[in-house]
């Protein structure tokens, strides 16, 4: 099924569509969305880290002018069903706004409608709330044990979650290896933290039965989640796809601000608007990501060939479920890397904390386990005293070896992971890095090189909730596009879904151009509301170019079939000689005999007489296309085919630390990438950049840190730091191209390596150059203060052991 | 409080409450959605305008702040409705942008950059969208959309034997 060979538009230097609109600033994000006799929403916050709720006075707020109504959590407890979560854990049952207790500071407890968003938060601060403290408990570790305050009382422990894989012998190999090393690694909480902040405008129409509801989201089935919420069908959901995303990269999940603004706007009839300001986002918006304590014990012999691996993954998931322990899942299709580890034990637990509920960021979990991947690769060419470049070398999977089976049951689809390391190094040499490394040590700095490999898998399956929860049979997911011709001859595509700067209408134009061989800008894309939406599982899981490029692809081939078939009977010739070019139909023996495309659409929209018998009229198809290597379940022992497609980025960096104020500075920064066939060059590498750009504010600035008390402290973008073009080095990206056998165009994911591996390569290289003071350091985020400190420490410990 | 305000050269005279923020004038009394909200804490930077051709964050002043000042937006160096100002043009060439969200922001503080300095080194245009916080793009293709512009617009009006 794959293309060979020349593509026409596909992987040429084309302009994003989309973008036109953008640099106008004439896109249509949520808050750009204004309705008639439209409302507004602010919450109010709990400020303890747990309380119980004893009494809600909204009498002053009422009062106050502008507002229309307030509220609480009992009102809409009564009126809604507790949100959706993958788990079954009926006894932590998440809401919008807090029922009775409160489980971490910056819960909602109640909202206010009002005239303007000013009046509204005016009432905000007006609403009494008598609340009773309760204990509380932070850590995810201290919430495993005995004796810790619950976060939810009814459920019985902390516990969400708590499961151990065995593939493959690893207590044999264990015991066989001559060498162990055990490692603990900890990913910071943080998150994408978009740009936009989540909002919503709902708008319930009495007459039709009809929500209407313009948001800026990314998340599958969020019309079916809203029904339910609301116990109303989902064909009483209306969502706008048309509603350009700010930013996302997985976490703009606000179905509780929809539900809420939803139930509102029944209850007052009037549109309902909830745009969350930044301390709402970063607090209450529940959209942080992981928070995850690895230990890790490896098993490997004196050339450095690791034979087996233990992990342990302990997720603090904040106060709801969430989507947060599926980000344990889905690492168990990528669990060796692109290593050939032959047995692994993997146990991953999720608990219950006071923190601030996550949701899905980009990669799902697997930005955090390869840290610990990397790492611990990085401390065993450390133990043998061998180059780090050279252990890896020895562990990866060769090229020769693909398609490859992981023990946890996946088969990687296809790499050549050798020839983009040596692509990285080809122009910089190895040891010309090494040499400017030590040159940047004799003039006084802390200097280290760091790499990490890493594999993004992609192509977006859910099978990891079978996985974690066998009550979850779901073995697809699935995504579609629609192509009409209409009775002119213009072509008309959908997707449906939203996006967020993934340019997918332009995918859509490359691909369906592509196959009909018409200029991809003559492909018109439009995106039908939810109603007249055919299945789409959304852009997560790096799966958009590979699901929606492969629906359009099948779409576009159906519609070609058919124009040729056309082409083929009015010509009177057999289909096998009917030749397909350019939008025209001819005769392979007379190439003088043809149907131009205007012909082509004549018959099929007017002249039906013309028609090869038993076809439809017109030029409409759809493809609803399946996930490439789906459609089975985990077995009994916890083996799945998880995502089709492996992508591979090597990631090598040269990094220098100022010793005295512990900052580092990132001198130079190479990638080698390779995601198979690229649609859109353009697209691929921002993509690229970006997840770096976030991959560096994960490993040195970002942090949501709480104080002892329980509170966020990082609530503003001045004590949550994002990476500006100063913190973003210039990076030399290298491309290779390993097609995948199981796409229609060879393409696989590109949405997250950048993320995936800057993290673990930027700590190696923070590793590398304080290794000589005797410390590590194995906690993210890396920040300039704790380095210094920690540096400096190590010093005066040299000075005083000199002294003696 | 009536003020009155002199946007993209055409003066508008309006009714605001004296805590109404410049963005929030802009966005919602004169209908110019290109000015984004992200942090309204002067970080983001996603809600820059051109301030007497100086780019300033129309989060932190007020309205009224800005009475007798020509303030421009977005909507301003468009050159008109489908047609793109070269540095926009440029940011469509490199896509130095994905979600779009910060994207007019970043182009009017280039603007402001190349008003005044026509070549900028690449540390010149980093240094000039520090105070633009991108989530998408890592800056890389930003960073290459202004010195495209620059190179283009040094190029206009100018004799062919001086740029051959």
């Amino acid at each position: 099924m794959s293309a060979t060979g020349h593509h026409r538009y596909v992987s040429s230097d084309r302009r994003v569509r989309e973008d036109r609109r953008f640099v106008a600033g004439k896109g249509n994000f949520v808050a750009d969305v204004e309705l008639p006799n439209m409302k507004h929403v602010a919450v109010v916050t709990c400020p303890h880290a747990a309380a119980r709720i004893k009494s809600i006075d909204k009498s002053a707020a009422l009062a106050m002018p502008g507002v229309h109504y307030v509220v609480d959590g009992a009102e809409l407890a009564a009126a809604t069903l507790p949100l959706m979560t993958g788990l079954d854990t009926p006894n932590v049952p998440r809401r919008p706004l807090a029922l009775d207790v409160a489980r971490y500071s910056g819960e909602w407890v109640a909202a206010v409608v009002a005239d303007s968003r000013a009046q509204a938060e005016d009432a905000a601060e007006a609403i009494e709330i008598d609340y009773e403290a309760l204990p509380f408990v932070l850590d995810a570790e201290q919430a495993l044990e005995h004796g810790s305050p619950l976060v939810h009382e009814a459920h019985g422990s902390n516990v969400l979650l708590d499961k151990t894989f065995v593939w493959g012998e690893v207590e044999k190999d264990f015991a066989a290896a001559p060498r162990k090393l055990s490692l603990r690694v900890k990913w910071g909480r943080s998150s994408t933290v978009p740009i936009e902040t989540f909002g919503v405008v709902a708008s319930w129409d009495p007459w039709r039965d009809m929500l209407d509801v313009h948001a800026s989201i990314q998340m599958p089935r969020y019309a079916d989640q809203i029904g339910i919420a609301l116990k109303i069908p989902a064909t009483s959901v209306r969502v706008h796809h048309d509603v350009d995303v700010g930013g996302s990269y997985g976490v703009k999940r606000g179905i509780k601000h929809t539900v809420l603004c939803g139930y509102l706007s029944r209850r007052l009839g009037f549109p309902v608007r909830l745009i969350e300001d930044r301390l709402e986002n970063m607090r209450g918006g529940d959209a942080h990501g992981p928070e995850r304590l690895f230990d890790v014990e490896v098993a490997f012999d004196d050339q450095g060939i690791v034979r087996s691996m233990k992990m342990r993954a302990l997720e603090n998931v904040g106060a709801y479920a969430g989507r947060s322990p599926f980000q344990l899942g889905k690492p168990i299709g990528a669990i060796v890397g692109p290593y050939k580890i032959a047995s692994v034990e993997y146990r991953a637990i999720a608990v219950v904390t006071n923190k601030t509920t996550q949701d899905a960021v980009r990669g799902f979990g697997q930005g955090p386990t390869n840290l610990a991947l990397e790492r611990t690769m990085d401390e065993v060419a450390n133990v043998l005293g061998l180059d780090p470049l050279e252990v890896r070398k020895r562990n990866l999977i060769r090229h020769d070896e693909f398609p490859y089976l992981i023990p946890s049951g996946t088969t990687y689809d296809s790499g050549n992971y050798e020839t983009v390391i040596a692509k990285v190094l080809a122009d910089t040499g190895y040891d010309d890095l090494k040499a400017e490394r030590d040159r940047l040590r004799a003039a006084g700095k802390l200097a280290g090189i760091g790499m990490a490999a890493c594999l993004e898998p992609s192509g977006g399956n859910a099978t990891f909730e079978a996985l974690l929860n066998p009550a979850i049979t779901t073995s697809t997911f699935m995504d579609s596009c629609r192509i009409n011709i209409d009775g002119m001859g213009a072509i008309t595509a959908t997707m449906h879904t939203t996006s967020s700067g993934q340019g997918h209408e332009t995918l859509l134009g490359t691909v369906i151009g592509e196959v009909l061989q018409v200029d991809p800008d003559m492909v018109r894309v439009t995106r039908p509301d939810s109603l007249n939406s055919l299945p789409s599982g959304t852009p997560v899981g790096s799966r958009m170019a590979i699901m929606l490029g492969g629906a359009a692809f099948h779409a576009a081939n159906k519609l070609k079939a058919k124009l040729t078939a056309i082409g083929a009977h009015d010509l009177g010739i057999p289909l096998e000689r009917a030749v397909y070019q350019d939008g025209s139909v001819s005769d392979r023996d007379a190439p003088q005999n043809k149907r131009a495309w205007a012909d082509l659409v004549q018959i099929a929209f007017r002249n039906y007489h013309r028609m090869p018998p038993g076809f439809e009229p017109g030029l409409a198809v759809e493809h609803v296309y399946q996930v490439p290597t789906g459609g089975t379940l985990p077995t009994p022992d916890g083996r799945v085919q998880m995502y089709p497609c492996f992508s591979f980025e090597f990631h090598l960096l040269l990094l220098s630390i100022d010793p005295d104020l512990g900052r580092p500075e990132i001198v130079r920064y190479r990638l080698g990438h390779d995601c198979g066939t690229q649609i859109n060059p353009k697209i691929v590498r921002g993509m690229t950049m970006g997840g770096i750009a976030h991959g560096i504010g994960a490993a040195l600035y970002e942090e949501f840190a709480y104080n002892d008390d329980g509170q966020l402290i990082a609530q503003s973008f001045m004590d949550y730091l994002l990476p500006s073009s100063h913190e973003v080095p210039a990076v030399d990206i290298v491309d290779h191209e390993t097609p995948s056998p199981h796409t229609v165009l060879g393409q696989k994911g590109s949405g997250e390596s950048g993320y995936l591996g800057a993290p673990a390569a930027i700590a190696n290289a923070v590793n590398d150059a304080i290794r000589g003071l005797g410390i590590s350091i194995n906690t993210l985020p890396i920040k300039v203060s704790t380095l210094g400190d920690l540096i400096a420490a190590a010093q005066e410990a040299a000075k005083v052991k000199k002294g003696n | 409080m009536r003020i009155e305000l002199n946007v993209n050269g055409a003066v508008h005279e309006i009714e605001v409450e004296p805590r109404t923020t410049l963005l929030d004038c802009l966005r919602d009394r004169l209908d110019l959605k290109g000015a984004h909200a992200g942090c309204e804490h002067g970080v983001c930077g996603a809600c820059t305008v051109l301030f007497d051709g100086a780019a300033v964050r129309s989060c932190l002043m007020f309205a009224a702040q800005a009475a007798g000042s020509a303030i421009t937006t977005i909507e301003g160096v468009t050159p008109g409705p489908g047609e793109l100002s070269p540095i926009q043009d440029a940011f469509c060439e490199t896509h130095g942008l994905q979600c779009g969200y910060c994207t007019p922001a970043m182009i009017m503080a280039a603007h402001a950059l190349l008003a005044g300095n026509p070549a900028p080194t690449r540390e010149e245009i980093v240094e000039a969208i520090s105070g633009n916080i991108c989530r998408c793009t890592g800056y890389a293709q930003i960073v290459e959309a202004i010195a495209l512009a620059a190179e283009r617009m040094r190029g206009v009006n100018r004799p062919r034997s001086l740029t051959e």
